[in-house]
């Protein structure tokens, strides 16, 4: 039988057949995406835009030695999550925002801004979150290598 | 009009705890909101990834002191499913029973601070008289008012009597009774309506675009519960309603919270006349292989969200968690844009300003024309009576049969 989580599989693989064997059904209502940054953009419009995934939960942030992973957690109403995995170079980790999608991911990004040192483009001013103000410009606390009394 | 900034925390009397608000004023009404959070960040996440899956669960649970439940539930899902653990059906059971008692805390508590801060206090009294019949039956079952430490990798700690389901029912019972009597006084009692109707509108775009969660989200007409749309624990089993409103304001709010109090007795019966026989735990393994999963959980403020990413030994290589408040509280300032300053009611009672004794003259912008003129004090109280009148407040009837009675 053909469920909702396979008949979004197909729907992203034969929209984009560069993602092959990149797309994955993790369990019931789990799906996980992995896409280079590159194409990022255009699946993310076409989850949001074409299947419906217009709930943000969050975005999780992770330090994979060579590069910055970053997972966007995405919903619908029936409740599938569509995990879309994409990553930045670490010596080089710079984003587009996504705020013109959903507003509320402002703080997501600027809390991986924060803890990962990842450069978000196009975040409009305002208060960091959630690091002090005089914490040093250069500690990324959740970056792998980064000791509390570094 | 001149415009002011007031700044409101972090470290504030009348905040429970700190955050911090910088409200632009112009006149009474709110202009533009900013916020500035993080002043509790405890560094739990870099915290979880030093400690082992064990330690984490006790280091979750205490993320809240309120929903801590939630934290701890929401985490031991993420390491099970990466586990592969079969949990016994009899420990979502029980973990089912106290995430709803946990949000029957959690709603009275609400409803009593939300009277306290309308100047309702009675209501404050009566709530959290109410609430220690629930606390009773949490420190009954798990040893714990708070951080009840009932969750374990791989099921629960604690199992469920056959005593104590009969005082829970009885409990129950009680606070029924009593909700029914709260949702009585806040469908009928005027102040209350008048006073949270319209305040704090949330739109149901808004409430989409801004990512409201929860009671939040679900009383701007969000039909969105995480119970019902990605069941965890016994909640695919159970018969419940997601209580949802379209009222998009403070009042809303209270009403499904009232309402959701009334699906969680329900849910409470369910589970104890259901309770499956059989063991209330498996045993975990130390290292957990590496794998990752997304879990998700209906706190009682709306869903919280843990992602958890294993690799191979005792200790995560990942833990990232997304709290209810931290969706919601975006929507703050678009609730409080263009509304009056008494409608942030914290304020009130901490500021408590007397610019009128510092500045006894006043510039009052024109709408009609946009010069600013200088108004004697006579002109300034006419001006008072005026723009009280347009907003429905109008002592006129009032002052002339004060003044009749006076002759």
């Amino acid at each position: 039988m053909e469920t909702k989580e396979i008949k979004i599989k197909q729907d992203l693989l034969s929209r984009f057949p560069y993602l092959s064997d990149k797309v994955r059904v993790q369990r019931d209502r789990r799906i996980l995406a992995e896409v280079d940054y590159g194409n990022f953009k255009e699946v993310f419009e076409y989850a949001i835009r074409d299947l419906n995934f217009i709930y943000l939960c969050t975005i999780t942030g992770l330090d994979e030695a060579e590069k910055i992973a970053l997972i966007y957690h995405i919903t619908r109403q029936d409740g599938i999550i569509l995990n879309i995995k994409t990553g930045v170079p670490k010596d080089k980790p710079v984003l587009k925002t996504i705020i013109e999608y959903f507003p509320s991911a402002q703080i997501y990004e600027r809390e991986l801004k924060d803890l990962l040192g990842v450069q978000v483009e196009g975040l409009p001013e305002g208060k960091r979150y959630p690091l002090p103000d005089d914490w040093p410009p250069d500690q990324y606390p959740l970056r792998k290598d980064w000791k509390p009394n570094a | 009009m001149h415009k002011v900034i007031i700044p409101i925390g972090p470290q504030h009397p009348a905040l429970k705890e700190p955050a911090s608000f910088r409200v632009q004023l112009s006149g009474e009404k709110i202009t533009g909101l900013t916020i500035r959070l993080g002043y509790n960040h405890r560094g739990i996440e870099k915290a979880c990834e030093e400690r082992t899956y064990v330690q984490d669960v006790y280091l979750n649970e205490r993320i809240c002191g309120i929903c801590s439940h939630a934290h701890s539930s929401a985490f031991v899902q993420a390491v099970e499913e990466i586990a592969a653990l079969d949990i016994p059906r009899r420990a979502k059971y029980i973990r089912t029973l106290i995430g709803e008692l946990e949000r029957i805390h959690s709603h009275l508590l609400w409803l009593g601070v939300a009277g306290h801060e309308i100047g309702f206090d009675t209501l404050l009294m009566y709530t959290w008289r109410d609430r220690e019949v629930v606390m009773d039956i949490l420190a009954m079952i798990t040893g714990n008012r708070v951080n009840y430490g009932i969750n374990c990798i791989g099921g629960v700690r604690r199992d469920i009597t056959p005593e104590y389901a009969k005082d829970i029912l009885k409990g129950v019972k009680t606070l029924e009774e009593r909700t029914k009597y709260y949702i009585d006084i806040a469908t009928k009692e005027t102040t209350i309506i008048k006073r949270l109707s319209k305040v704090g509108m949330l739109s149901h775009d808004d409430a989409l675009k801004l990512g409201a969660v929860g009671p939040t989200g679900r009383a701007s007409g969000i039909d969105r519960d995480t119970r019902r749309d990605d069941p965890y624990a016994a909640y695919g089993e159970l018969d419940f309603k997601v209580i949802t409103d379209d009222h998009c304001d403070v009042y809303g709010r209270t009403i499904v919270r009232l309402g959701e109090l009334l699906e969680s007795y329900k849910i409470i019966r369910q589970v104890l006349t259901q309770l499956p026989e059989g063991p209330i735990a498996v045993k975990a393994p130390r290292k957990i292989p590496a794998g990752e999963a997304v879990s998700r959980y209906e706190a009682p403020r709306g869903e919280n969200m843990h992602y958890v990413k294993s690799n191979g030994s005792d200790k995560p290589e990942r833990v990232k968690v997304r709290a209810p408040t931290l969706a919601n509280l975006q929507t703050v300032s678009k609730m409080l844009e263009d509304r009056q300053l008494a409608d942030l009611p914290i304020v009130i009672a901490a500021i408590d300003p007397c610019f009128s004794c510092t500045d006894r003259l006043i510039s009052v912008k024109e709408h009609s024309d946009k010069r600013s003129k200088i108004l004697k004090w006579d002109e300034l109280r006419e001006y008072g009576i005026h723009w009280y009148q347009h907003q429905g407040v109008d002592f006129k009837k009032i002052n002339d049969r004060l003044k009749r009675k006076l002759g």
